[in-house]
């Protein structure tokens, strides 16, 4: 193999698992830090930077850094990365001062922002500091887009909500509320330098089974429903409530409809339960609130009797998967069951629909009805019209919308500067040695076993009283300093010169995980299988170093190596070094006035 | 600083034949200097014992005073040991195999230990060819007293001080080839792919086995123009032969030249597979191999590899003809059989 190239910023930043898997690229290992020394404030602000929601997310985000945790390659469960963050948002005191704060100095552009969810919301932040005339159009009274009509209260109180957009609104940006656009070409007649769509998948799949319509007034779609319970304009649901889809809206409807009248609330999901969208951790919150969840029964019939809806017939499945693993849903034969309801709610998916582009505006749109884009600068065929969030590539989550809004920011400043927008800026990276004295480090590099904590929920009995009672209460200071224990500084990089080895092994005896072999060149995958310990994992690196004088080279599986720092504490020459990486995506401008 | 190991281990760690894991023959974290090579030999003691399929409590480490002496504390930490006084280590093994046969002995020590204070000691046990595996820790100097020349540190090599040394050095394993050593080897702390099958070797061969392993002193002895230096050893070193070590009933994998390659087979029914790189040598013959290594000392190599081997060689219990079974299995009854046993001795005297 070659030699490494460690100054390539992409060799270390994927060595930072939950980092590298988070789409905004969040310096994780970086706040959790900061927390364990109880600089909330800090901690809070580095997730600001990066996803400017930290306490909507810490409670919200769909963590795809957590399956990601070095922590869950050596032991049952990673680091609770997510819940961290709430830690830091939850404890934090006044942070409006490390924040950038306007009257801004105007550039004479003006930006149009039309839909008011996480993806616009990153735009304006991004984009005010810089001058921009930032108009924001919503078709609700306030912002945060389905962070607020979608998702329950119970998950995600609505102070905290507010106080996060309210963030961003207060940078000086133009808020049209209570506006519900309906004409893109109207948008376009106002000579704006740019507009972002960010108007998300607003339309939720219907079921046209046999009747539907008879039973339309007891049968709900998933997204409407959710909308109209968060504005108040629906109080309660039936007792006995079907909720048709296994994502995460389905859980959201059951749950909320347990808090608004439904005793019998019972998910029926078509496929098998392994096959679910919904999150781990959100089927069991559901089951734990006494929601069964049935699978392998698709939906054959609303029963309707005298123009009632009695409930739902289901036929019953078992999954083949084909060599593909394609799955097809074959019936079992059994007879088809029929369970009551009061009420139906169907949430099987999203769609995206530009009601209010017109089709002659030079934006074109593919199969779908998604729009053709750049997937890095997300700019349309228009020019000067971009998008993000889930109106870009359809449903997504809260932390791609930041990271599309980044990148849009990005895109709408370099277009307003008559720049290239291929040109993206390089990210920020930094390498810091860690080294205090001979062997002393100024992370805390001792490593132990220990189990992930529980994160405390309410009384269930009271929580299921007010749809408004969050379950979750966070962990506390306590907890959070002993779960922020538990992450291994992954940023805390190995970094090997190979000019200083002399050879002696001792890193390779010392090391609790076998990371290490000096042996003799290869090719990566003959070279992976004469390592000190099997090498299997492939998408984790192998750092290589040059030749050393034996004739062989310094090889480190990246895989599980716990970032102890026991290999350079052994070495008597310093060949090994810790030192703390911090990469960071360049944003359109710094908003965060300490950093 | 850390003062202790974390404890996990790979995920998919292999498990040898008795069901453990490398790390299961680990000790505490060392306290040696970074870099020391005593601690690449723990190492290989690690990783010998692991490929053995050693069961820990079938194994008595033992050693005297020294950096080197220290290191049972950095392995095995499931297996019986015994840290002596400065180079009695010999007395306390031979007693200790005397007792119980059973175990596996491994000895640590270091040039100090074995070369000037225990050098009565090291003679005697090597005469005896006493059933254990002998490991010298060799850095050419006293490093736990901060590194004043030993007995082994060659004429004109220079330590820390920057002092050339006067005095001829004692070869350690010359010494024991010319007490007729029954397995006799030198290797080096920096070179694993040769020191663990020698190990394993030494363990499974039924008599006294010695190895004389050069291990850099970072500290006090690897400056330049010591001999005993990293660099200096892997600019002079030079081999008798490469070793493999195959335990019974696995398939020989490694191949080589045709007529270079030599099997040893050993008692244990494992083989020793020697690849031959020194022509005007043969491991079954004492005098070639005290001549190669006369040669080498006269060359200024460092002679590395198995110098002899009798794969037949019989151990002290053999010539002391005693019972099957330990002596510290033997109870009362057997030990005093009674006045008619004696009777019957005593008669046999009268003849
Ligand atoms: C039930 C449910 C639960 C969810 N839970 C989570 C979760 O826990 N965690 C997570 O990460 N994600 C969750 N999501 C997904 C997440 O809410 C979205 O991915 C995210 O909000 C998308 O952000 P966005 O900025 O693209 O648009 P949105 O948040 O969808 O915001 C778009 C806004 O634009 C408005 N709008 C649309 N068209 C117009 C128009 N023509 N004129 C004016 N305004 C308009 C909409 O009303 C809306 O307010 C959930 C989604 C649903 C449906
Ligand atoms: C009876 C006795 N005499 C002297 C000493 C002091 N002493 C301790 S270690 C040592 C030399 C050890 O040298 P070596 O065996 O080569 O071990 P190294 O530290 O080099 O590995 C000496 C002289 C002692 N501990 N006991
Ligand atoms: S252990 Fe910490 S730094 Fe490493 S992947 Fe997990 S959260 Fe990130
Ligand atoms: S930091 Fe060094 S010793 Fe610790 S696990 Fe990683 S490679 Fe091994
Ligand atoms: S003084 Fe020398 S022999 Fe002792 S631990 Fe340090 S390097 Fe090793
Ligand atoms: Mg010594």
């Amino acid at each position: 193999m070659k030699p490494t190239d460690i100054s390539d910023p992409e060799y270390f930043h994927k060595v930072v698992d939950c980092q590298y898997a988070c789409p905004a690229h969040t310096p994780v290992p970086e706040y959790i830090r900061l927390i364990s020394a109880g600089k909330y404030d800090e901690a809070y602000m580095v997730n600001w930077e990066s996803n400017v929601f930290p306490g909507i997310l810490g409670r919200t985000c769909d963590r795809p850094c957590e399956p990601a945790c070095r922590r869950g390659r050596v032991e049952e469960e990673p680091v609770a990365i997510c819940r961290l963050k709430r830690v830091a948002a939850d404890n934090k005191g006044d942070v409006k001062p490390y924040m950038v704060s306007g009257p801004f100095e105007s550039n004479c552009k003006k930006i149009a922002l039309i839909g008011g969810g996480p993806a616009s919301l990153t735009v304006a932040r991004d984009l005010a500091p810089l001058g921009y005339e930032i108009h924001l159009y919503d078709e609700w009274h306030k912002g945060g887009g389905m962070m607020r009509t979608q998702i329950p209260a119970f998950r995600l109180p609505e102070e905290v909500l507010d106080e996060e957009v309210n963030y961003v609104v207060d940078l000086g940006i133009h808020t049209h509320f209570n506006t519900y656009v309906s004409s893109m070409k109207e948008v376009l007649d106002q000579d704006y330098d740019a507009v972002f769509v960010g108007t998300g998948a607003p339309k939720g799949r219907d079921l046209n089974l046999k009747g539907r319509a008879e039973a339309d007034q007891h049968v709900h779609i998933g997204i409407e429903w959710l909308e109209s319970v968060a504005f108040g304009h629906r109080t309660s649901v039936g007792n006995k409530v079907i909720i048709l889809g296994g994502g995460n809206t389905a859980m959201d409807c059951c749950r909320t409809s347990r808090r608004i009248g439904g005793e019998k609330v019972t998910v029926v999901v078509r496929s098998p339960f392994k096959d679910m969208k919904a999150s781990p951790w959100e089927i069991e919150d559901a089951i734990r609130e006494d929601i069964p969840i049935l699978n392998n029964m698709p939906p054959k019939e609303f029963v309707v009797e005298n123009g009632k809806l009695k409930g739902v017939l289901f036929g019953k499945v078992r999954a083949e998967y084909d060599e593909n693993g394609r799955r097809k849903l074959i019936p079992t034969g059994e007879p088809d069951e029929f369970i009551e309801a009061d009420d139906v709610i169907i949430a099987i998916g999203q769609d995206n629909a530009f009601p209010w582009i017109e089709r002659d505006l030079g934006i074109e749109f593919g199969k779908w009805d998604i729009p053709v884009l750049n997937k890095t600068t997300f700019q349309s065929t228009l020019p000067h019209v971009f998008f993000g969030g889930d109106a870009a590539f359809g449903p997504e989550n809260i932390i791609t919308a930041v990271a599309h809004g980044h990148q849009a920011a990005i895109s709408i400043d370099l277009f307003c500067n008559d720049k290239d927008l291929n040109d993206r800026p390089a990210p920020m990276a930094n390498l810091m040695s860690q080294k205090m004295g001979i062997h002393e480090w100024m992370y805390d590099s001792y490593v132990v076993i220990d189990e992930r904590y529980q994160v405390p929920h309410e009384d269930k009995a009271l929580s299921l009283t007010d749809r408004k009672i969050e379950v979750e209460l966070g962990f506390d200071k306590g907890l959070g300093f002993k779960e922020a224990q538990r992450c291994f500084n992954c940023d805390v990089q190995t970094v090997f010169t190979d000019k200083k080895c002399i050879e002696c092994d001792a890193c390779v005896d010392v090391c609790p995980t076998d990371c290490i072999t000096f042996t003799v060149n290869g090719e990566e995958l003959e070279l992976r299988s004469r390592l000190s310990a099997p090498a299997t994992n492939l998408t984790q690196d192998l750092y290589v170093s040059e030749k050393l004088p034996t004739g062989r080279v310094m090889v480190k599986d990246e895989d599980v190596c716990l970032h102890c720092g026991l290999c350079a504490e052994r070495c008597p020459t310093a060949a090994w070094d810790m030192q703390k990486y911090l990469y960071q995506v360049t944003k359109a401008t710094e908003v965060c006035v300490q950093c | 600083m850390s003062f202790a190991k974390p404890k996990f281990t790979h995920p998919q760690s292999p498990r040898n034949k008795v069901g453990y894991i490398k790390s299961d023959y680990e000790g505490v974290i060392s306290t040696l200097c970074a870099g020391c090579g005593h601690d690449s030999i723990s190492g290989a003691i690690v990783q010998a014992s692991f490929e053995m399929d050693i069961e820990p409590h079938r194994l008595a480490k033992l050693s005297g005073i020294g950096c080197s002496s220290k290191t049972p504390t950095y392995f095995l930490s499931n297996s019986h040991g015994f840290n002596s006084v400065h180079g009695r280590m010999p007395s306390i093994a031979t007693g200790a195999n005397l007792a119980n046969k059973n175990l596996i002995y491994l000895g640590v020590s270091g040039d100090g230990d074995s070369a000037s204070i225990g050098i009565g000691q090291f003679v005697h046990v090597i005469r005896r060819n006493l059933n254990m595996t002998y490991i010298v820790m060799n850095n050419g100097c006293y490093g736990l007293t901060k590194g004043q020349d030993s007995a082994t540190a060659d004429v004109g090599s220079i330590n820390k001080t920057g002092k050339a040394n006067e005095f001829g050095p004692i070869d350690l394993a010359g010494l024991a080839l010319e007490l007729g050593a029954s397995f006799v080897a030198r290797s080096f702390s920096g070179d694993k792919t040769q020191l663990v099958p020698l190990i394993k070797a030494a363990m499974s061969h039924p008599g006294f086995a010695f190895i004389d392993v050069i291990s850099p002193c970072v500290t006090f002895n690897n400056n330049k123009g010591s001999t005993k230096s990293y660099d200096f050893v892997r600019d002079h070193m030079t081999v008798t032969s490469k070793v493999d070590f195959v335990p019974l009933k696995e398939e020989i994998e490694v191949q080589y030249e045709a007529g270079k390659k030599m099997d040893v087979k050993l008692h244990d029914g494992s083989t020793l597979r020697l690849a031959k790189l020194a022509p005007d040598w043969n491991p079954f013959d004492r005098n070639s191999a005290t001549n190669k290594l006369q040669k080498a000392r006269s060359n200024g190599d460092v002679l590395t590899g198995l110098f002899y081997i009798d794969p037949s060689s019989g151990d002290l219990h053999k010539k002391l003809n005693t019972v099957d079974v330990a002596l510290n299995t033997l109870n009362a009854d057997q030990l005093c059989p009674g006045q008619s046993a004696l009777d019957k001795i005593n008669a046999s005297f009268r003849g």
